[in-house]
């Protein structure tokens, strides 16, 4: 077989070190370099470490059920028999309920900070907005159940189910607990995160997009809406992917408002559980591989989904901002 | 369509966009009044000297307070940051100052995508590291799940802090002779030092509420620390389980503790924003 020099097997790792490793001037150099360089390669140790443990201890129920687990809806420890759809489905369908608030809002927010809120205004305002992301998820689970969800219970649903029941998705006894509840909790979760992505990649696009549409004699918004909005269109993105992993992968608030049942159901006023809420709330009394092993799998999907979810935000991020510091498209 | 109609309608849209907009902001910075505020209110009635120093009474007695939980908050962060805050240093420095390459740009976008792992998943994963090997849950396995969480968060502030110091005290350093290690250690990170120390508390600040990850490590202790190898007791564990038991005592004793650990946070926070203002504002 043919070699392209300079690519041989044996070349390849000295290469590497040769790069990395330029004749240190010092040996104090190359005793720091590789200190340095092995804490890096501790984080990425980290994450392999994650995905092999986990893979690992949930071998028991990945073998047991196969692609079935995700599909099943029977989640019984006494028959040691389990599937992780009404979980699965409770993790997408309180996201999307966040994401279906907090997008739009956190976009807006976005827009008033980066374009519109007067100068001294965008510091302080950029900074509440910003402490709601540094509110422990367990307080604010606290705030949700003894104040949220009277609210959802009370005026919310029952308006909801009175004058729009005629919806599958508004009928049913409002309980207060359950998907919607728990969606809403994740609406302030994920705002903090989608509007400062957001936020600066409006503030990355340059003021000569603004000036020659408002030269031109358009108004603030069609100048946001037709030469702004357009221009930080893939931050945007990148903003709700982001806050979207954020969503999927919340555990406490989500956990102490969403009710504990366990059903695919359209009824958002029903009781549920997402899977990092099953994790948390059966982990501690789950006894045999088997059951152990199924939460762990739950936790390993929910590794998996928020891993790519947060690659490609964070890819996508990346992407715009060089193509900012670039000059634009 | 006159062109006077067209003007209204285009001047009516940008009102109300803008108004749109701005309510927007309202509402969510409203939202952080109503929980801070609502916290606040409720759990300082509660709140008093007992509540620091006395341990949990028996259910139906009135009074007692969080010593064991504030004790094991403090800790598990110390255990959390002894690991976390030195690992994230070094290898903030790397990608700070040898991350140009094709590894720094693996390592960064890793630092990146273990911020966004649930910290639920963390909790599981040093469950399986450390808790099955030792046979029992430990305050040592908490510190590592929370110290899991802090290290990509120091890394990747103390790579952004280490980046801003000008490169001419650099080559100043370098200019001298010195080797570039020692260039780094006297010259760059002394220089870095305030925004290492805030990113750093930020990061106390975030791991300090921490919930999911310590249910499956820390476990919690009604009877007060009892040695690094043993389950200790911790304040969110004790809101999460207080919030969601049935007597109005407990939750008394939960608004108290979410106020302390919102008063933390929130101390933190404008702490650093004082300082980060003072300093590069």
């Amino acid at each position: 077989m043919a070699r392209v020099p300079g690519t041989s097997d044996v070349q390849a790792p000295v290469w590497w070190w040769r790069a990395r490793f330029r004749r240190p001037a010092s040996p104090g150099d190359w005793v720091f370099q590789t200190v340095v360089l092995l804490a890096a390669l501790s984080l990425v140790g980290l994450l392999a470490a994650m995905a092999l443990y986990l893979l690992d201890v949930a071998w028991p129920a990945i073998t047991q059920f196969g692609p079935g687990f995700l599909t099943g809806s029977i989640w019984d420890p006494v028959q040691e028999v389990f599937g992780a759809l009404p979980a699965v489905y409770g993790t997408l369908l309180t996201s999307a309920i966040a994401m279906l608030v907090a997008v739009p809002v956190s976009l807006g927010v976005a827009i008033f900070l980066a374009e519109l809120a007067p100068r001294w205004l965008r510091a302080p305002a950029s900074f509440l907005v910003e402490m709601l992301a540094a509110i422990p998820s367990v307080v604010l689970g606290l705030w949700g159940l003894f104040v949220m969800v009277p609210v959802i219970r009370d005026p919310l649903e029952q308006w909801l189910g009175s004058s729009l029941g005629f919806l599958p998705i508004f009928q049913g006894p409002p309980f207060g607990i359950g998907f919607l509840a728990g969606g809403l909790i994740l609406v302030i979760m994920a705002l903090p995160i989608i509007t400062a992505v957001a936020r600066d990649s409006l503030r990355a696009v340059p003021a000569s997009q603004r000036e020659a549409m408002l030269a031109l004699g358009a108004t603030r918004w069609e100048a946001i809406s037709h030469a702004v909005l357009p221009y930080a269109r893939s931050g945007i993105v990148a903003a709700a992917i982001l806050g979207l992993g954020r969503a999927l992968g919340e555990t406490m608030a989500v956990t102490m408002v969403i009710g504990n049942g366990y059903q695919v159901t359209a009824r958002l006023f029903a009781p549920g559980n997402t899977m990092a809420s099953k994790i948390a709330t059966e982990f501690n009394e789950a006894s045999g591989d088997l059951y152990i092993g199924s939460l762990v799998e739950l936790a390993l999907v929910l590794f998996a989904v928020t891993l790519i979810v947060n690659i490609l935000g964070r890819l996508l991020v990346r992407w715009t901002v060089a193509n900012a510091g670039a000059g634009g498209r | 369509m006159t062109d006077r109609q067209v003007y209204l309608r285009r001047r009516t849209t940008n009102y109300l966009m803008v108004g749109l907009c701005g309510l927007a902001t309202l509402v969510a910075v409203s939202f952080l009044l109503l929980v801070v505020g609502y916290t606040l209110i409720k759990g300082i009635a509660f709140l008093n000297l007992d509540f620091i120093t006395q341990t949990a009474r028996p259910l139906g007695e009135p009074g007692g307070g969080m010593r064991h939980e504030i004790i094991g908050t403090l800790v598990l962060v110390t255990l959390a940051s002894a690991v976390g805050i030195p690992v994230g240093l070094l290898a903030g420095a790397y990608l700070s100052e040898f991350g140009g390459g094709r590894t720094g740009t693996v390592v960064r976008l890793v630092a990146d995508v273990l911020t966004g792992v649930p910290s639920v998943v963390v909790g599981i994963f040093v469950y399986v590291l450390v808790v099955r090997p030792m046979g029992t849950f430990s305050a040592l396995a908490g510190g590592v799940a929370l110290a899991i969480i802090m290290l990509p968060v120091v890394a990747r502030t103390t790579e952004e802090m280490m980046k801003l110091v000008p490169a001419t005290c650099r080559e100043a350093a370098l200019a001298l002779g010195i080797p570039r290690w020692r260039m780094i250690v006297s010259v760059v990170m002394p220089g870095a030092i305030v925004g290492i120390v805030t990113g750093s508390m930020l990061a106390v600040a975030r791991i300090a509420g921490e919930t999911a990850p310590l249910i499956f490590t820390a476990l919690g202790n009604r009877f007060g620390f009892a040695g690094l190898d043993q389950p200790i007791a911790a304040m969110p564990l004790q809101i999460w389980r207080y919030a969601v038991s049935a007597y109005d005592t407990w939750h008394q004793q939960a608004w108290a503790a979410s106020f302390l650990l919102v008063m933390l946070v929130f101390l933190i926070s404008l702490l650093v924003r004082w300082i980060t203002a003072k300093r590069y504002g």
